[in-house]
């Protein structure tokens, strides 16, 4: 990425140091709708999302909150058919605007799959990837960072002795965690968990959800969820949606214990789903 | 009946016969070649045979190719008509003597087989075999050594010939060479200098100069060969034939000289070994049916890698687009059957196409624009190596392509969308992740267009193969490869050996010999593309597996 381009785009998305701590406010999507081709996948979708907190989506299957995530950091792109109206807005700046600079809001919001999709190359390198995309060379620089997010990551322990060995000959919950650290190795302000633990064995999951409560301090966290007690233990608000509707939104332990909306608490009862 | 043919025990007879048929089929071939082939090195025993009538005697020193029973009817001039007949082929050598090397003998009038013991065996530079009894050895025409002794005196002043020849052949082509390739520069830089106006004084005087220092060294050099051409005549040898008379033949034009009937079963196989490499590290003699292939060999394999250079690049980036950038559509799907159909395209084709617009147009016009020193004289408008390079690189060109985009496609969606979200352009996440994981296919097809390209001849007819290659399109003169040169290749040589030859029976053992070799060049340089491609699995091999 070279430095014209990302001066000429719009650099308040880039320069961090700008996010005033008196907007608690993050993120704020306003009537947001998207089709693919003719299907409208999301409806007038409106909320807004608080600095430094979990918030957690859940719904059926196809409700469309993977695609809601994927958004954040406009993946939806990459599918052609794809059209989207509405605004949201990342510290004030409307992240779908022609002239956002889409890799550097992709440096801003990180993202973490389903599927751990490590890179086949070495831990150490994994994690480098996204600090040598931003030109990163120095060697020290490099191990510092990789360090700083492994530990972020809480994977530093077990992988130490070995960052020049291949990615894939970790278990999934490692490689889950490296894919953590390596998008907080970049520093991003906001990560979005699709469904991060769905291939993950109990224990690898506790490990990823503990990891999210530590992360929560330093990074606004969105995580798609089905499992509805991961999205009670783990986050701060919630969104149920349904349909590609937003049902609703709002504390997780006004959602789980005293649900606003009958679908919601139908849902959460496990009457449907 | 029917439930065993309803169990599917049929249909996997079926297909395990298919294997085994196919199987048959390449290790029956190899076989054949390898046998027919390499069997041509062993030392056979030369007999004698000696035959007796009312009228006539004749003795005949020959070496038995083959030999078969045929019915005595089939003999003409011979009158019992019953009964079956032996005959062998045999290798008279002596070629400048008798006409032919080879003839057929009966089992009429034979009185008697045998394998003298001190029967010698030359391989001349000249006129193939020579078979007799060597009787004395001359020095500058004087006789030093006769019969006991002659072998040993022989052989000794074979060994000191073949030395003074190696270095005759090693300043000719070496230092000479370089000198003449010096010189020929020289006047292209002057004709250049005409051309563009430019010839100053001064630079013909310094382009005189280094002529002048160029002919000096050229002067002492040449006397050198004098003198080595002096001593290598020195020797010579006598020795009978097998009709009586005795001939004369220098040592300068032996290349090596043996007695198999003394040779023990050790020997033979330390004189099959020698011969082999010989075939293999040797230049042609005699319209290719003596000496060796090497030069064949050589050009083959660089033909082929300069062949890999330039498809593998051409072939990735118009795949990437195809896969990557391209709209996916009707004309997308009419240029990739536009690029599959280019492979069913006959190579001749290729080369007629290679001629025409590679050799012709491109070559041509770049003669004109950087070449127009060496004017008349073609530089690149003629057939040569670059030119079959890159007409074989445009017939491998689909292979490479399909595999390539075959492998793109494999490439799961999921590592994409981990690089472009950790903010990775399309083309760094390109170059960083999809290739790199993409490089096992992409050997994959360069695997196959290797195999294609070194099996491939017609086209190579056309753009720059030759019968005989003067020297080899990489050497030690300045710009070491020399991509205009004109160079041999075994496919061609096979044709050539086999079917252009004079000397067909010869020439025979030499096709299969030649036609092994290839197959085991292909083998090898698939062997290392395969070896390559292992290792590169291994180290991207797909997560899920």
């Amino acid at each position: 990425m070279s430095e014209s381009i990302a001066t000429k785009i719009d650099t308040s998305l880039l320069n961090k140091s700008d996010t005033s701590v008196e907007s608690e406010i993050c993120l704020d999507v306003k009537k947001l709708n998207l089709f693919y081709g003719e299907a409208q996948a999301l409806k007038d979708i409106s909320f807004k999302m608080k600095k430094n907190k979990v918030t957690a989506f859940i719904g059926p299957s196809g409700c469309g909150k993977s695609t809601l995530l994927r958004c954040f950091n406009r993946m939806n792109d990459l599918v052609d058919s794809v059209r989207v109206e509405g605004e949201i807005n990342l510290d004030n700046k409307n992240i779908y605007s022609p002239n956002v600079d889409v890799t550097s809001l992709r440096q801003r919001v990180g993202m973490v799959f389903q599927k751990p999709n490590p890179f086949p190359m070495s831990i150490f390198e994994n994690v480098a990837y996204g600090l040598r995309l931003q030109g990163i060379k120095k060697r020290r620089v490099l191990e510092e960072k990789v360090e700083w997010a492994l530990k972020g990551a809480a994977l530093w322990d077990e992988v130490k002795d070995r960052l020049d060995q291949s990615a894939l000959g970790m278990s999934g919950g490692q490689q889950q965690r490296l894919v953590i650290a390596r998008a907080i190795a970049i520093e991003p302000e906001i990560i979005l968990l699709d469904e991060p633990a769905s291939a993950l064995d109990p224990i690898s999951t506790l490990k990823i959800e503990e990891l999210i409560y530590e992360l929560k301090s330093k990074y606004t966290i969105l995580i798609v969820t089905h499992n509805m007690q991961q999205a009670a233990r783990v986050s701060d608000e919630t969104a149920f949606m349904y349909m590609g509707e937003m049902i609703e939104f709002g504390n997780t332990n006004k959602i789980f214990t005293n649900p606003e909306k009958k679908q919601t608490e139908d849902y959460i009862t496990g009457r449907y789903g | 009946m029917k439930n065993w043919f309803h169990s599917g025990t049929p249909w996997i007879w079926l297909n395990a016969g298919a294997i085994a048929l196919a199987l048959v089929a390449v290790f029956g071939l190899l076989f054949l070649i390898l046998v027919r082939g390499m069997s041509h090195f062993w030392p056979a025993n030369v007999e004698s045979f000696h035959y007796q009538n009312a009228e006539n005697s004749l003795t005949v020193i020959a070496e038995i190719i083959e030999s078969e029973t045929v019915p005595a009817e089939s003999v003409q001039g011979y009158d019992i008509k019953v009964g079956n007949l032996t005959r062998y082929l045999v290798k008279t050598g002596n070629r400048d003597l008798l006409g032919s090397d080879f003839r057929w003998l009966y089992d009429i009038d034979l009185i008697k087989r045998e394998q003298t013991q001190n029967i010698m065996v030359i391989e001349r530079i000249e006129w193939g075999n020579f078979y007799g009894y060597l009787n004395s050895v001359y020095e500058n025409g004087n006789k030093v050594s006769n019969n006991e002794n002659a072998w040993l005196e022989f052989n000794n002043r074979l060994e000191r010939t073949i030395e003074i020849r190696e270095s005759i052949l090693a300043l000719e082509q070496g230092e000479i060479g370089a000198i003449n390739y010096q010189l020929e520069r020289l006047r292209l830089k002057e004709k250049r200098l005409i051309i563009d106006n430019k010839l100053t004084d001064s630079a013909l005087n310094s382009i005189n100069e280094k002529r002048q220092s160029l002919k000096a060294e050229y002067e002492v050099l040449l006397k050198q060969t004098q003198a080595l051409y002096k001593a290598i005549n020195r020797d010579s040898i006598r020795a009978t034939v097998m009709d009586g008379t005795e001939v004369t033949i220098p040592l300068e034009k032996i290349v090596k000289a043996w007695q198999p009937n003394k040779f023990n079963t050790l020997d033979k196989l330390g004189f099959y070994i020698e011969s082999l490499w010989a075939f293999i590290s040797e230049d042609p003699r005699e319209a290719n049916t003596e000496g060796g292939i090497f030069p064949a060999i050589f050009g083959t394999v660089l033909m082929v890698i300069l062949m890999a250079i330039l498809v593998t690049p051409f072939g990735v980036i118009a795949a990437i687009y195809l896969r990557e950038y391209a709209k996916q559509g009707l004309i997308i799907r009419l240029i990739r059957i536009a690029v599959n159909n280019l492979a069913g395209v006959p190579s001749i084709v290729y080369g007629v196409f290679g001629l025409g617009f590679f050799v012709y147009f491109l070559g041509g016009h770049i003669d004109d624009l950087f070449f127009p020193e060496s004017q008349p004289a073609p530089t690149f408008g003629t057939p040569g190596l670059l030119w079959s390079s890159l007409t074989l690189a445009l017939l491998t060109l689909p292979v490479v392509i399909v595999a390539t985009e075959e492998g793109l496609s494999r490439i799961p969606i999921s590592l994409r969308e981990g690089s472009l979200g950790l903010g990775a352009t399309k083309v760094e996440t390109l170059w960083r992740v999809v290739l790199p994981m993409a490089s096992p296919a992409i050997m994959t097809g360069l695997i196959l267009a290797v195999a294609r390209a070194a099996g491939e001849v017609a086209p190579l007819m056309l753009v720059g193969v030759v019968k005989l290659a003067p020297s080899l399109p990489l050497d030690g003169n300045f710009p070491f490869l020399h991509l205009d040169r004109k160079f041999m290749h075994l496919g061609f040589h096979i044709y050539d050996v086999g079917f252009q030859s004079p000397n067909v029976e010869a020439a025979r053992p030499l096709v299969y010999a030649t036609s092994f070799l290839l197959v085991v060049v292909i083998v090898g340089l698939n062997l290392t593309a395969i070896n390559l491609r292992n290792k590169l699995r291994e180290k991207y091999r797909a997560l899920d597996n």
